[in-house]
């Protein structure tokens, strides 16, 4: 036992490492060879989410901002894929924009992975529209208050905003049905309530995505000012689930994505849809060596002091 | 002089936007503050980058130690910026066909596009994976029970760490109806929605009226040490 | 208001011209509707700040508890001469719009001078261009305010990117191969702040970290000597400088956080009467005025 701890004491960081590698990589591997997900067990935080999207009448205006970039979009872009995939399924419009330099990029791989892939119909202009960047972080916050076309007066591929059918209503964030933020950071879901959701007087609703150090933020905001919130790809997996659960019943007549199996009529979800769920294995696996390492982190401290003690006898 | 002219600007630019969301009348004015900061901070990058060109240039120069990387930083720029200002196999706007150089200079297929598929996105998304590496290595060097409240922290984060995988709902699944309270998965949302966002309120009230006392002393010129006069309150 | 002078005259004229035809322009009224109770807590906060600036200089005594990692400047400085390494300096990766690169810049002015004194060499690498002029402003002044303008550098104040992973993979590499002995992360941090800190703990430095990015907190506290947290990193360019207008001015911050404290104390009190009384209409219009009032 004290040859044990005394490695321990030593141990080089990179036995660390690796061991976090192992715990990561092995749940991919399993989960990719048996196609299986852990089941979710979706809190009231994210079902709010899915009934913010759910209860909005059917053709609703939704803004969704995508303040996040490629060192995130681990985290973030199952919530982006999934916010897109549920408010095209409800038949809403979809308005995105970005406060980040690189959510621009990210908003065109959600559109070409969701709606141009799943989502054929939709037209560009009138059920949809990137109107891409926009610098200015709050500033842009505080002119969309009050005039939202002046903020975004392109698209991002060039075209007018005030010639599109999609904006043809809109003249402030607040004739929005719903604000969706998918936020890595500043400025991000904080700043939107901050400047508009508490200015807009409670007009407008808000949901928000977010990663994990940022949740313990937002926390304070739910369920006043955000009335959804999916913190961390666990939000994400519950949220997913959630949609994935709604489209699988027969019921509710999302026919998209039914298709015939040799069994019958058996709903499948494609694995881009499944993304978040899967994401949950190599959490689980670091999460459990994260309190091995703790447990054996305090066993080399409990025995250090016992030593020092010893020794001060 | 110069001292006096940068805290009047600075007062005066911070006073405006201090009364700006207050007086319907200065709104205009206080955005325009902002708008004047983004122009400044854009015209400032010419001035970053040529900083950069010149101290990587200096490292290649010298053969200090590094200096490859140097090299690299070099021609990674010049690239980016030539395929970026160039648009570089950007394909024509279909809206603009007759117009040259209308396509979006990150469309798919670009070269553009291409350095931000396959050398910036991974990339930063490899230095974000990066932290679950620390994360770890912190956890098992930091995370030490020294004291009443260590412990209750580290009691705490094995809560949290549990009860947001599947982990915590296995574990505590066979407690009865009664004692839902106590499954992971819950005690874990208990503690974020209620201690930790007491907490948090705290430290966000604490920070605003830290930042309320440092943007007063600046807005003043009570504090010019942003000036670095090596000391400030003169 | 030179500049509002300026600018609104022209801005005015503009948002004129903007009005959609057929609607009668209509007069501005003088103050924002519902911004009443955001002002008030605003010159409240102000009002304590200013009051106790006023009380220091009428000659009252301020006292100020210890933040040992404000003292433990000199100290990682020291260290640093002694070693031979450098003192590396990051203010954070956002934009001089932040109060909080203002406030890292304020602190890098007082490390500057401190190495200057020292005789120590620093470097600060910065995420924006904005910041690396200020900060070249800021290191100059210090150094010449310590006679000792000859051991200024300019580039070693320097721009490397504003994208944040590359900000951090060029620090990272500069560390491992440099090895400061002191490092000092005061700003806004967001992910990066975890991969600093470690791999200043990989190369033995010294660590003094301060930030009111509440997310990022854990992980300085976690791998860092010392941390300012929160308001202390915005007290410290006040506490560095000793000055006692400045130091009274924490002293009012403390102040209204005590009248916060008073009020939250006060609403959970009204909140849970009518929680517990839902019949009393007088609780129940209270209550949902003063909501109604803070915007929630």
């Amino acid at each position: 036992m004290g040859r044990v701890l005394s490695v321990l004491e030593r141990l080089d960081r990179r036995w660390v490492f690796l061991a976090m590698a192992l715990a990561v990589a092995g749940p991919i591997l399993v989960m990719g060879i048996t196609r299986k997900t852990l089941p979710e067990t979706p809190t009231d935080a994210s079902r709010a989410v899915f009934n913010a999207v759910q209860r909005l009448p059917r053709g609703s205006v939704v803004l969704l901002a995508f303040d996040f970039d490629p060192g995130s979009a681990g985290e973030l872009e199952p919530m982006g894929v999934n916010l897109t995939r549920h408010c095209a399924l409800r038949g809403h419009k979809m308005v995105f924009i970005s406060l980040w330099p690189l959510g621009g990029q990210m908003i065109d791989e959600t559109i070409t992975k969701v709606l141009r892939a799943d989502f054929p119909n939709l037209q560009d202009g009138v059920d949809f529209v990137n109107l891409g960047f926009q610098a200015g972080n709050e500033q842009v916050m505080r002119v969309v208050l009050s005039d939202f076309p002046r903020a975004f007066p392109t698209t991002k591929s060039g075209r007018a905003t005030a010639d599109l059918p999609i904006l043809r209503d809109v003249r402030s964030v607040s004739d929005f049905a719903l604000l969706a933020s998918v936020s890595a950071g500043y400025p991000g879901s904080k700043e939107w309530v901050q400047y508009v959701v508490s200015a807009s007087g409670g007009k407008l609703p808000m949901v928000s995505g977010c990663t994990g150090v940022q949740t313990p933020q937002l926390y304070p905001y739910f369920p006043g000012q955000i009335c959804g919130l999916l913190g961390a790809i666990k939000g994400a997996a519950e949220y997913e689930s959630l949609i994935n659960e709604w489209v699988s019943d027969p019921a509710n007549g999302a026919a998209m994505e039914v298709a015939q199996s040799a069994d019958g009529a058996v709903v499948v979800i494609p694995p881009k849809y499944l993304e978040a769920q899967r994401r949950m294995g190599p959490q689980l696996g670091a999460h459990l060596l994260m309190v091995v390492l703790i447990l054996l982190g305090n066993l080399v401290y409990l025995a250090q002091r016992r030593a020092q003690r010893r020794a001060a006898a | 002089m110069i001292r006096l002219v940068a805290i009047i600007i600075a007062s005066t630019a911070g006073l405006l936007m201090l009364l700006s969301p207050f007086l319907p009348a200065l709104t205009s004015a206080g955005a325009q503050s902002s708008e004047i900061f983004n122009v400044i901070a854009a015209i400032a990058f010419i001035l970053g980058a040529g900083s950069l060109v010149k101290v990587n240039l200096s490292r290649v120069g010298r053969r200090d130690a590094g200096w490859g990387y140097a090299l690299v930083t070099l021609v990674c720029f010049a690239v980016t910026l030539v395929v970026g200002l160039g648009k570089v196999g950007v394909p024509p706007n279909p809206q603009f066909a007759a117009t040259p150089w209308a396509g979006e200079k990150d469309a798919a297929g670009s070269a553009f596009w291409w350095i931000y598929e396959f050398v910036l996105t991974p990339i930063t998304s490899t230095m974000f994976a990066l932290l679950a590496f620390y994360v770890a290595s912190a956890a098992f060097r930091a995370f030490r029970a020294k004291n009443r409240e260590a412990m209750l922290l580290l009691g705490t984060a094995f809560i949290v760490l549990l009860g947001r995988t599947f982990a915590g709902v296995w574990l505590t699944s066979g407690f009865p109806e009664w004692a839902s309270g106590l499954r992971l998965e819950n005690l874990s949302m208990f503690i974020m929605q209620v201690f930790n966002t007491a907490g948090n309120r705290a430290i966000i009230i604490g920070i605003a009226l830290g930042v309320t006392a440092t943007s007063l002393r600046i807005l003043l010129g009570i504090d010019r040490s942003w000036m670095g006069v090596g000391g400030g309150g003169e | 208001m030179l500049f509002a002078l300026v600018v609104l005259p022209a801005t005015t004229q503009a948002n004129a011209a903007h009005q959609p035809a057929g609607e009668a322009a209509t007069a501005q009224p003088i103050f924002a509707e519902g911004k009443g109770p955001l002002a008030g807590g605003v010159l409240v906060a102000s009002g304590c700040i200013i009051a106790w600036m006023l009380l220091a200089r009428s000659g009252a005594a301020m006292r100020l508890r210890r933040i040992p990692a404000l003292d433990a400047v000199t100290n990682a400085v020291g260290r640093s001469t002694e070693m031979g390494r450098p003192v590396l300096f990051i203010a954070g990766i956002q934009d001089m719009d932040n109060i909080q690169t203002v406030a890292g810049i304020t602190i890098l002015s007082h490390v500057a001078k401190t190495t200057a004194e020292y005789d120590a060499r620093i470097e600060v690498p910065t995420s924006r261009s904005l910041v690396m002029e200020a900060a070249r402003e800021a290191v100059r002044g210090s150094y010449q305010a310590a006679g000792r303008f000859d051991g200024y550098n300019a580039d070693a104040i320097r721009y490397i990117t504003d994208e944040q992973f590359g900000f951090v993979a060029s620090v990272s590499g500069q560390m491992v191969r440099e090895r400061p002995a002191a490092c000092f992360y005061m700003g806004c941090f967001f992910a990066e702040s975890l991969i600093l800190a470690e791999t200043g703990n990989s190369i033995g430095a010294i660590q003094i970290a301060g930030t009111a990015e509440s997310s990022q907190l854990p992980f300085f506290v976690a791998a860092c000597d010392y941390t300012l947290i929160g308001e202390e990193f915005m007290a410290a360019s006040a506490y560095l400088s000793g000055a006692p207008d400045q130091i009274a001015s924490l002293k009012g911050q403390d102040a209204g956080k005590v009248i916060v404290g008073a009020l939250v104390c006060v609403g959970v009190l009204l909140a849970t009467l009518a929680a517990l009384n839902p019949s009393s209409t007088t609780l129940q219009n209270l209550v949902n005025h003063l909501r109604g009032m803070l915007g929630s």
